[in-house]
């Protein structure tokens, strides 16, 4: 009973992990080429989610929704750029946390203007509806196991992305050294927007994937955001192997310790003690672990070298 | 050469004193706010938006100490507001409604918490800081949540406000309101003393060249961490304040949102002048309750539904407003105040 | 004769496979003016560091006045009189120069956890910074910001608040980079009334002054100390003459 419901609580956390690791590639890679704090990276998930279930209800089909919404997110993150982001490159960070607070203002009314204060939902794409048998007598949601296969399908592209091609290239002797890679020539400017542009459309992946299995509503990228900041700072900012890493603990952490706090306190502690310290331990557990790895590796798990 | 020791810091002083006229007239604006609202007619209403002003006012401050004059960005000074409000709201369910026992626990409860989260988070710096300091926030928020013999999520209304010295004078809302303005000088006051004392100008000094102060002897981290715990301690009688004036402590109280806010209080009235941070919570405070009319004021040349909408929606020209204001003001409003003065 | 003000023992400090301070063991006498050369990139910057504080060292080392300093933070070295200079300027900017000078004097009497009574008018301060000033020249340009100093000015700022730690040793790391011929001029007439009243090891890469100031110079060539002698004999040293044929012209 335990070892399945821990098998379930691990495929739970490994989904919520890749769901992280989408947002957070794109933030930690903002913040690692460009010096930059969005705290507008939380509202493009939100927008992603909005888009598909928009598009699912206007083509009444998931597939097309997502194939619209991609682009159109994508669209969104380099409007958005130009508008506003391009102005705070070279502004300090408290600056960029306030610029991109009011955009999350605006957008979070913005998204109620559009399409009201009540949660939307999305239904699940019939091919992937159901559930599938992984275990004897473990039923799991095939979408559920789809999120977990597009996140690592992703987590792979990118890797190939950012460590064999030329962008890639660029990508990572910005995050170490900005100037240096302006000065070989390379266009900055247009180096940013890209990545800007691509880690916005990840956001809006993510937002996209996770609309069928939560409700869609303003505000809910703010959480996350938070959750994808601490998976950055723990990986190490700039570094997508840290993400990655970082973000399926993250998940598990959180995930599996919702579960299993209360029963592990219960080896010292009374019953109800132990579920009631459980309770409110749990949700706290990530920043806990935040701490504990800045107490001891201030600059994250994998510092990128400047 | 005595004679230019004395004069040592007159071009400053000077300066300082053209300035001084604004916190006067803010104090004397505060002052004499309730006799006008017994005139406006709507006086419970006034003095409880102008008690929150100050409440306010005080966080602000507070963040301004470490922000402006210590450049440490702390995104989690709500965590502060939170734990002062809880203090109150504990002590009160379990019968304990005295304020002279509530605030110095309050104050002893966030002094520990900034020490412990100040020693770890100081450890870091920049962005690191930052998001650790955010990272604790969410931590007490969400202890917060969980905490279901306290409302949980909900939060918990508070039976009645403090008693002061076993009396009940603070139910009476001009009380209230004289008390918060009393500990609002005093905050002043103090952080007024503190930001020129040898103590302020270590921290000065480390904002300007953290290098230099210890290549002089000073060891930054015991300067950051006491500024640190005096601004959380000022931030968490804030607190205890704001669980009076609104007799419910809840959550919400700790949202890492709510501290945004407050940063942008700070930045909005300007950064390192402490009265300009009450000036930027007033400003915010003031906007967010009164964009709403004044949009819909603005727009009457458009369709009254139209109007009520962009009323009930202010909050989308609240955020570009938020956004303009870091592109184009530079300085806050205690800038905009010294720039024509400079000629 | 008495123990060294500083003794450096088989200091190394290297970065991966890059060594950049190998082996060095120096022994600066009590009193003396001692400078250090090498051509650039000899590692006498990271040597300055390690010295100071602000960089850890890999083994070896370093004793002031006869003790063991190797773990102490920058501080705490302040604190037992080991003051140094910036090759870069480092200053407080938005401080005016007796400030940046009063807050030298500041670290060394009394606490600064003092909450109360404004610093900036504490004569105790404030008289013995301005001395600091008049000492390097700077007492008319007291109440500029440091930032609106000339850069020959910065420097003489940067020596008055290494002065005002009152150290036994002062570390210089380049006090002439970037400064005009008067401006130097005056640097150097400052270093030469300091000579023998404290212990001074000084980092320069004008050859003039140098063998005008020190008592001992000792040459760094890739991290390593290839002599330490008079300025008359380390100028003879055919090993040092080669390490620099090619750099700069030997005075």
């Amino acid at each position: 009973m335990t070892a399945t419901l821990l098998f379930v609580q691990v495929l739970n956390g490994l989904q919520f992990g890749l769901i992280l690791f989408l947002i957070a590639a794109g933030l930690t890679l903002v913040f690692g080429v460009m010096d930059f704090i969005n705290l507008a990276h939380g509202v493009q998930y939100m927008v992603g989610a909005y888009l598909v279930a928009a598009f699912s209800a206007w083509t009444g089909s998931f597939g097309w929704a997502l194939l619209l919404a991609l682009p159109t997110a994508l669209a969104f993150g380099l409007l958005l750029e130009a508008l506003i982001f391009r102005h705070l490159y070279d502004r300090d960070h408290l600056d960029q946390v306030l610029a991109t607070f009011g955009v999350i203002l605006f957008l979070n009314q913005g998204v109620k203007f559009v399409w009201g204060a009540a949660p939307l939902s999305v239904p699940v794409p019939e091919l992937l509806a159901g559930s599938v048998e992984i275990a004897s007598g473990l039923l799991y949601p095939v979408y559920r196991l789809a999120i977990i296969a597009a996140g690592l399908a992703v987590a792979a592209v990118l890797y190939v992305l950012v460590n064999h091609t030329r962008v890639g290239m660029l990508v990572r002797a910005g995050a170490s050294n900005a100037p240096m890679v302006s000065a070989l020539g390379v266009n900055i400017q247009r180096l940013f927007m890209v990545v800007f542009g691509f880690g916005a459309m990840l956001a809006g992946f993510a937002g996209a994937m996770v609309a069928p299995i939560l409700s869609v509503e303003p505000g809910m990228g703010d959480n996350i955001l938070i959750l994808a900041f601490v998976v950055i700072v723990i990986g190490g900012i700039g570094s997508i192997r840290g993400a990655f890493l970082a973000a399926l603990l993250i998940g598990l952490v959180d995930t599996v310790g919702r579960t299993f706090a209360p029963n592990l306190l219960r080896l010292v502690l009374d019953p109800a003690a132990a579920s009631q310290t459980g309770r409110a331990v749990a949700p706290m557990l990530i920043y806990i672990f935040m701490a504990a790895v800045l107490f001891f590796r201030p600059s994250g798990l994998f510092p990128v070298k400047r | 050469m005595t004679e230019l020791v004395e004069t040592s810091s007159a071009p400053a002083l000077s300066l300082g004193r053209r300035l001084e006229i604004v916190p006067i007239v803010l104090f004397a604006a505060f002052a004499a706010a309730p006799l006008l609202a017994m005139l406006s007619g709507a006086e419970g209403y006034v003095l409880s938006l102008l008690t929150r002003v100050m409440i306010f006012g005080i966080a602000a401050m507070s963040l301004d100490l470490i922000l402006g004059y210590g450049a440490l960005v702390s995104f989690g000074h709500a965590a502060f507001f939170g734990l002062g409000g809880y203090a109150v709201g504990i002590l009160a369910s379990h019968g304990i409604e005295e304020a002279l026992i509530q605030v110095p626990v309050a104050l002893a409860a966030s002094a520990l918490f900034a020490l412990v989260t100040g020693a770890i988070s100081l450890r870091t710096k920049g962005v690191y800081f930052i998001m650790i300091t955010l990272a604790f926030g969410q931590m007490l928020y969400f202890l917060a949540t969980s905490l279901a013999a306290y409302g949980g999520d909900d939060g918990m209304t508070l039976a009645s406000r403090s008693l002061l010295a076993g009396s009940t004078a603070l139910e009476n809302d001009f009380a209230l309101y004289g008390f918060c303005l009393l500990c609002l000088f005093g905050v002043y006051a103090f952080s007024r003393s503190l930001v020129v004392s040898r103590f302020g100008r270590v921290l000065r000094g480390t904002r300007e060249n953290a290098l230099r102060m210890e290549a002089i002897g000073f060891e930054p981290f015991r300067y950051q961490l006491t500024a640190y715990v005096i601004s959380g301690m000022m931030a968490g009688l804030a607190g205890c304040l704001l669980a009076n004036q609104a007799e419910f402590v809840s959550p919400a109280f700790m949202t890492w949102q709510r501290s945004g806010e407050l940063i942008f209080m700070v930045v909005l009235g300007g950064l390192g002048s402490l009265h300009g941070a009450i000036i930027g919570a007033a400003a915010f405070l003031l906007l967010e309750e009164f964009l709403p009319e004044i949009l819909h004021m603005t727009s009457f040349f458009l369709a009254e539904e139209t109007r009520s909408h962009l009323a009930e929606n202010w909050k989308m020209v609240f955020g570009p407003l938020l956004i303009l204001i870091v592109l184009f003001v530079r300085g806050g409003i205690m800038g905009l105040l010294r720039r024509p003065r400079h000629g | 004769m008495a123990e060294p003000m500083l003794e450096l023992r088989n200091l190394r400090k290297n970065y991966g496979a890059l060594v950049v301070t190998d082996d060095v063991s120096l022994a600066v006498n009590s009193g003396e003016l001692h400078a250090v050369i090498g051509p650039n990139g000899a590692g006498k910057t990271t040597l300055i560091h390690q010295i100071s504080g602000m960089l850890p060292s890999n083994s070896g080392k370093i004793l002031f006045a006869g003790e063991d300093i190797t773990q102490l933070s920058m501080p705490q070295r302040v604190a037992k009189g080991l003051a140094r200079s910036f090759q870069i300027t480092s200053i407080l900017p938005g401080f005016s120069a007796l400030e940046n000078v009063s807050l030298a004097i500041q670290a060394r009497s009394g606490s600064s956890f003092r909450f109360f009574g404004n610093a900036a008018q504490e004569r105790a301060l404030n008289e013995p910074a301005m001395d600091c000033l008049t000492h390097v020249g700077l007492s008319a340009r007291a109440h500029i910001p440091a930032g609106l100093l000339s850069h020959g000015e910065k420097r003489q700022l940067e020596l008055a608040i290494g002065l005002a730690t009152e150290p036994k040793l002062l570390l210089l790391d380049e006090p002439l980079a970037g400064t005009g011929h008067d401006e130097s001029q005056r640097v150097v007439e400052t270093l030469r009334r300091l000579k023998g009243r404290l212990t001074i090891v000084l980092i320069e890469h004008d050859m003039e002054a140098v063998f005008s100031l020190a008592d001992r110079v000792s040459v760094l060539v890739y991290g390593r100390l290839i002599a330490t002698d008079t300025p008359e004999r380390v100028r003879a040293n055919p090993e040092v003459r080669a390490a620099y044929l090619g750099e700069e012209e030997m005075v």
